[in-house]
């Protein structure tokens, strides 16, 4: 397989259809696909099922798709940093399933793992093991998770080569490497895109055989908010 | 105060996670030689930064901008979560709206509000070795945060091993809280006046204020 390489976002998020379930990484705006959901907004498919730890902030990064009404459900952890979120769940317009972090990042690695579902003794006995399903192994309890699984992954890394390999930068790791292991066809978005060979073996995070696609950044966070690459 | 205190039970050499809000101030308590701070959006190394050096990606859990120490590491997200409920981290430590009699503790949720966060709560809890509560001792409005049982939804099944406020330091130890110091000026009657948690007085402590 090889990876296609553009300028255009658009392009490539024509992959994205009405219904489909989208992994987006990020850790509120860091990590963040920006340019990626910057498409996804131009992009005319809805009824989407949005994998992502936030959805964006109030009318920033993924709230913007929320905003346009293209949201039927969203997975995470943490919508609180969204106030949108709350009023769009209250009316009825937005599904949402609440994971505990780790729950929620396990359950990406194990769909990208060819692993069904795992046993974890993070919220047990809590508000969210509510109808799930619990075992004893060894004396403790467990909750029965299933794994997550996309049909398109949105990520954000620092540098791709050109067959695909990717490499991170600091915590705007989170999230990627797992989710651009766990969705049938992953776009890249990347600050350089390097010839093949340029990164070395040993420090690839990402090998290419999960990667689709990859497009060069245009819209960065900085100190002083989102701004467009020069 | 309350994040001195706690940053004196922590062991040189320890891997520590620090919550957000008062377990954030612990760091400026530490000697960064001797502690390894983890954030759980995927750093082992946390130290602070001085602002011509912030880097927007840079970040602790609580989104807020560090700096990387000498020796540290990046990992993914899944990888930070199982260091975590892998019992990896030595101590992690937390801020509390409740915690109960039984050791019970409640961080993530408010009843009647809406329930669309929860974060590493439940994970940290169920998953540090040494969980080390740091909170004031009574809420804004004056009312106890140790009660008999938390009426706000509990984070995990795990007991807090200590509890540390702006009045008094508890242990859990066998089967309940044993109050083991005072903080400040505050007296047995004081934490008694705004505690509805069951806890026993340390003996040593007990004849001490009682002389």
């Amino acid at each position: 397989m090889t990876v296609a390489i553009t300028e255009e976002a658009q392009h490539v998020i024509e992959n994205v259809q009405t219904g489909d379930t989208i992994m987006v990484g990020g850790f509120g705006l860091i990590g963040s696909p920006l340019t990626l959901i910057d498409a996804l907004t131009k992009r005319d498919a809805s009824e989407l099922t949005i994998i992502s730890n936030n959805v964006g902030e109030a009318g920033k990064g993924l709230g913007i798709l929320l905003q346009q009404g293209k949201l039927k459900k969203a997975v995470g952890s943490y919508f609180t940093s969204n106030r949108e979120v709350a009023q769009w769940y209250n009316e009825g317009k937005l599904e949402l399933e609440l994971l505990p972090q780790g729950t929620f990042s396990e359950a990406i690695r194990a769909g990208g793992a060819g692993i069904g579902g795992f046993y974890t003794k993070t919220a047990v006995g809590t508000d969210l093991a509510k109808g799930k399903e619990t075992k004893e192994i060894d004396g403790e309890t467990y909750l029965l998770e299933k794994a997550l699984k996309a049909d398109v992954a949105l990520v954000r890394a620092f540098k791709a080569d050109t067959k695909g390999n990717l490499v991170y930068y600091k915590t705007a790791r989170n999230f990627n490497p797992i989710m651009a292991s766990a969705a049938k066809y992953v776009i890249a978005e990347v600050d350089e895109i390097v010839e093949e060979g340029e990164l070395s073996p040993e420090e690839i995070v990402t090998p290419h055989l999960y990667v689709d696609a990859v497009i060069k950044s245009r819209l960065i966070l900085t100190k002083d908010g989102v701004i467009e690459r020069e | 105060m309350i994040a001195k205190r706690a940053a004196e039970e922590l062991s040189p050499h320890s891997i520590v996670n620090l919550g957000i809000g008062i377990p954030t101030l612990v760091a400026n308590y530490l000697d960064k030689d001797n502690y390894y701070l983890h954030t759980e959006n995927g750093l082992l190394g946390v130290t602070s930064v001085e602002e011509e050096d912030i880097d927007p990606l840079l970040v602790n859990a609580g989104k807020l901008p560090v700096g990387e120490a000498v020796g540290a590491s990046y990992f993914h997200s899944a990888d930070s979560f199982a260091m975590i409920r892998g019992e990896h981290v030595d101590v992690a430590i937390l801020g509390a709206l409740q915690v109960d009699s039984n050791g019970l503790v409640a961080n993530w949720a408010i009843p009647g509000k809406n329930i669309i966060g929860v974060g590493g709560a439940m994970d940290l809890l169920v998953g540090a070795k040494k969980i080390i509560i740091t909170t004031n001792h009574v809420s804004k409005d004056g009312s106890p945060k140790l009660v008999d049982k938390c009426s706000y939804p509990i984070t995990s099944n795990r007991k807090a091993d200590v509890i540390i406020t702006d009045m008094a330091v508890f242990k859990w130890k066998d089967d309940g809280y044993e109050l083991t110091e005072l903080i400040g000026d505050t007296t047995l009657n004081d934490v008694e006046g705004h505690t509805t948690a069951a806890y026993r007085i340390n003996e040593q402590l007990l004849q001490k204020e009682t002389k």
